[in-house]
């Protein structure tokens, strides 16, 4: 039983990582920006979930008024500094969104403070349901993983299905021929980079209640997020949902088997992914 | 604690590098017109320049980062117990070199050293971080500069690292967690799992608790850890609930601990096998723990409801100055600066005979809002350890856990100061 129970601490965990680092493989996949921000983007998230739910009083509100705001804050960013990017270096690119990161942890320092905050699960979904007799399982983690399941599936549409999600993929593939086929390239860069700056913040504010809101939580993150994009291979949603399912399984398993190497269970994993296939699991180059 | 690697301090010493230029500047006409003014009148005697000269204190804490709000707490606490006594400590005016050490344990060194060898302060206070703090030990021993330790608890710093010239006014991770063995066991609890971050702070809590729990008798089932600052600890908290030990005690704090007692609260073992920490558990963090730290037993060197006049007196002049409740790290800042001003009043505020200065602040009998303590012969306190229950918003006392509990300063080989 213990083993069951461990295995859908895999999962879950997996599938909150897959939300943030979806929307990082791509902003790198499309538009090829190393956005090392994108941690910051989850910690805006879980702070505008704090401070908009007690605002309104219910995080409800506070997730659509979260997400509009997290995507016009990726539109402007995108309008006044990554589209000048798109051309340069790799290394701008880094320069530049790690300024970012500095700005937005100041900017919080400045706002909300350094303290810890919390935030309240919503009432319908503050149950547990008993597992075994000692433990049980708060409802809202299984919450989050049916719409992290949920989102995964509409991204995967949408992207494949979809004439947007077509335009968006030739944009990737080539810019040149898309633009000269009369797709408004700068546009579409401009959505997708809002999208992935909704997501980390969906991810954030999704996660607000069960993590807690503190300083420094976005770079914990991004670090994990990198090793998902990489193991997937860069760009590729599906490769970054079962990389990220295996960094679950991975980290969990590793902190219970080999608790002294469990600081390396993640690494190990994209060291040996990587030897035998450098691009990543799904990469293409 | 995590670490940041940010450079915000970078532009402040800039800034106060082309202050210092200015200052030469003009220190260089100010020396030119002394000269002749000695020439003319003969130099008054060194020495009494030396006393009424302002003391230069180095304050080198987290301003950003994680542990900005401690910072800033100690600082606080530091400034009132010098503006308690009318600007001064030991008679002297105080002059105040400012570093954010931002908890970056590569550059503590130099940030340590530029407060040391360019500003030459007589005394350098600092700081949160044990990283941190261990680098300017090192320093302190190399140039033998006074060291006062407002925070980081690192075993070493009064342990294998000790100094003549190095004290500390906080805690050494040992003590805090120490008493808790004998509460838990005294409490009926024989086989407890522990849990913590592997870092400095986390393993030597554990360490501690560890001695005194399986010297009262008791047995750990299982010692966990977690790579730091790993927040995850659902794998954790299953793997508690299928052992089902009698108790539960770990080291944690800031949003690591918020996490873990909501995490522990929400998996429904909150009230099956009772969760017992060290007092950072739930210290500066019970609003955002809520309900899921309600009636947990923690143990500190400080607490809420510690009836003594100084602590009355203190949180309502720390209150009514900066606006806020002081905390246990504004107290341990408060009592750095009585230290100093009761340790230099000694030998008449002069940092001129060391041996002297630091022989006096051995002596000091510090009336710290926490209760009255002296300083070991390792320079760290010697203080009662109060056993504290969270109710609402505070970390009610219900008790002393331990009366003037000593670190054992294991490998300090101090002669005589």
């Amino acid at each position: 039983m213990e083993w069951l129970i461990q295995i859908l601490n895999s999962v879950q965990y997996g599938l909150l990582l897959f939300l943030v680092a979806s929307g990082l493989t791509l902003i790198f996949g499309i538009m090829g920006v190393i956005n090392l921000a994108h941690g910051s983007f989850y910690m805006i998230g879980a702070y505008l979930a704090f401070t908009l739910s007690s605002l309104t009083g219910s995080l409800w509100v506070a997730i659509p008024l979260g997400i509009v705001l997290a995507a016009a804050l990726g539109l402007v960013l995108e309008w006044a500094l990554i589209s000048r990017l798109y051309r340069r270096d790799h290394l701008y690119q880094v320069l530049l969104t790690f300024g970012l990161i500095l700005i937005f942890e100041e900017l919080r320092s400045i706002i909300v403070g350094d303290d810890v905050h919390s935030v309240a699960i919503p009432a319908a979904l503050a149950a547990s349901l008993p597992l075994t007799e000692t433990l049980s399982y708060p409802v809202y983690r299984l919450f989050i993983s049916a719409v992290c399941l949920a989102l995964a599936g509409l991204m995967y549409v949408t992207i494949q299905k979809t004439r947007f999600g077509m335009m968006i993929r030739a944009a990737a593939s080539n810019p040149e021929m898309a633009t000269s086929l009369g797709l408004d390239i700068r546009w579409i860069h401009a959505l997708v980079f809002a999208a992935g700056v909704a997501l980390a913040a969906f991810a954030g504010m999704i996660a607000a209640p069960v993590s807690s809101v503190f300083p420094g939580m976005g770079n914990q993150v991004l670090i994990v997020c990198f090793v998902i994009v990489v193991i997937g291979g860069i760009g590729s949603l599906k490769g970054a949902l079962i990389a990220a399912l295996l960094i679950g399984f991975a980290d969990t398993f590793g902190k219970v088997l080999l608790p002294d190497y469990a600081s390396i269970a993640v690494y190990l994993l994209m060291a040996i992914v990587l030897l035998f296939r450098p691009l990543g699991l799904f990469g293409r180059a | 604690m995590p670490t940041r690697c940010y450079h915000r301090s970078a532009d402040k010493i800039k800034t106060s590098e082309e202050k210092q230029m200015t200052d030469r500047r003009q220190f260089i006409q100010q020396a030119g017109l002394l000269a002749s003014a000695a020439a003319i009148g003969g130099l008054t005697p060194t020495i009494a320049r030396a006393q009424n000269a302002k003391i230069r204190v180095g304050m080198m804490l987290p301003y950003t980062g994680t542990f900005a709000a401690l910072g800033t707490a100690i600082t606080q606490g530091f400034n009132l117990a010098v503006e308690e006594n009318g600007g001064m400590l030991g008679g002297r005016a105080i002059e105040y070199f400012t570093v954010d050490d931002e908890s970056e344990p590569s550059k503590a060194t130099d940030n340590a050293n530029k407060l040391v060898q360019r500003d030459k302060v007589d005394v350098l206070l600092g700081t949160v971080h044990s990283g941190v703090v261990m680098a300017m030990v090192k320093v302190a021993r190399d140039n033998g500069t006074l060291l006062i330790i407002p925070n980081a608890g690192a075993n070493a710093a009064t342990g294998g690292q000790c100094a003549p010239n190095i004290f500390r006014t906080s805690f050494s991770n040992w003590q805090p967690a120490h008493p808790m063995g004998k509460v838990m066991y005294d409490k009926g609890h024989r086989k407890v799992v522990t849990l913590t971050w592997k870092y400095g702070a986390g393993e030597e809590s554990i360490e501690s608790f560890k001695e005194a729990f399986t010297k009262a008798g008791g047995s750990i089932t299982k010692e966990m850890y977690l790579p730091f600052p790993n927040v995850e600890f659902q794998p954790f908290i299953t793997e508690i609930a299928s052992l089902k030990p009698d108790a539960v005690f770990v080291f944690f704090a800031g949003g690591g601990a918020v996490k873990f007692t909501k995490d522990y609260a929400a998996a429904g073992l909150k009230d099956k096998i009772p969760l017992y920490g060290s007092g950072f558990l739930t210290d500066g963090t019970l609003e955002a723990q809520g309900a899921s730290a309600q009636g947990l037993l923690t143990t500190l060197h400080y607490g809420d409801g510690i009836e003594n006049p100084k602590n009355k007196q203190f949180r309502y002049n720390y209150g009514k100055k900066y606006g806020i409740q002081a905390d246990v790290y504004a107290v341990q800042g408060y009592d750095a600066a009585l230290l100093l001003h009761g340790g230099l009043n000694a030998v008449k505020g002069s940092f001129g005979d060391k041996k002297a200065l630091y022989g006096a602040l051995e002596k000091v009998k510090i009336d710290s809002p926490r209760g009255p303590w002296t300083m070991s012969k390792a320079h760290n306190p010697i203080q009662d350890i109060y056993l504290r229950r969270v109710e609402g918003n505070a970390n009610q006392v219900i008790g002393i856990a331990w009366k003037a509990l000593e670190d054992p300063a294991r490998g300090c080989k101090m002669s005589a100061a």
